[in-house]
């Protein structure tokens, strides 16, 4: 699924300007602590998360992530936006809750990154 | 396949407890080297998590400690050394779920109780040596894919 759709489905804006909108995310993730985040881990993710401390774009370059929607219309501050375009990462946002986001991905056919 | 380097590459990072604004990027610049040397992605993935969560607990609960790494044509070795207040129990440690982390850390997304069984499960060998009242050694090697 391209970012593109993931942004129409969620209603969400993407955040930083240089984002390849067209990117192929294979699978998703939510959660709120990082080391769940990273056992879970799996190439050309996608993170659906609440938490907008610059840790969160350190372990998505870590796990393989590319690309990260921050839940309820959260917005990062400067610094993690400055952080995640070095790492070429895309951040959008969308209005809804991690549940609502979550599930509406998972019925458009968007795999778990843990596979079950 | 075995890396292309005719000898051992060595090198070591700093990593300063508290400071969780540059927290990770010992991690990331030990990631920046396995990519130059073509590395498989599969290994940098799982050598990047394993040691950016050692690298998270000096941060979280050492004053300081030291990432250093040896890599060879057919592995790598990680070491991360910390002046912390060292583990009282490891087998209780490596229980999934189980952290002291305090509430503030968990804030911040981290003190979830994987920090180290992901470093166990990232790695081939995994070994971890600590010292209450003096710190902690953590050893992991990955090997390359033949």
């Amino acid at each position: 699924m391209t970012l593109k759709e993931i942004s129409r489905l969620l209603n969400a804006s993407v955040i930083n300007d240089s984002t390849d909108i067209e990117m192929d995310i294979q699978s998703a993730c939510s959660a709120d602590m990082m080391s769940t985040v990273m056992y879970y881990h799996s190439a050309n993710s996608l993170l659906i998360t609440s938490l907008t401390q610059p840790s969160v774009i350190r372990t998505a370059e870590m796990a393989g992530i590319k690309a990260i929607v921050f839940v309820l219309n959260k917005k990062p501050d400067a610094n993690l936006i400055e952080l995640a375009g070095l790492k070429n990462i895309p951040l959008l946002s969308t209005p809804f809750c991690m549940y609502t986001a979550s599930g509406t991905l998972f019925e458009a056919g968007m795999p778990s990154c843990f596979g079950k | 396949m075995a890396l292309d380097i005719d000898h051992p590459i060595e090198g070591s990072f700093q990593i300063i407890g508290g400071n969780f604004d540059t927290a990770g990027a010992a991690s990331s610049q030990l990631k920046s080297k396995l990519v130059e040397l073509n590395v498989n992605e599969d290994v940098i993935r799982h050598a990047a998590i394993a040691t950016f969560e050692a690298e998270m607990n000096v941060i979280i609960y050492a004053a300081a400690g030291r990432l250093s790494y040896l890599i060879t044509p057919t592995y790598i070795e990680i070491k991360i050394d910390d002046m912390g207040p060292g583990i009282k129990d490891i087998e209780q440690a490596m229980q999934e779920g189980y952290s002291t982390a305090p509430e503030w850390v968990r804030a911040m997304g981290w003190g979830a109780g994987m920090g180290l069984p992901n470093m166990k499960k990232n790695s081939d060998e995994f070994k971890v040596d600590s010292v209450v009242g003096e710190g902690t050694l953590i050893e992991m090697t990955l090997n390359f894919p033949e």
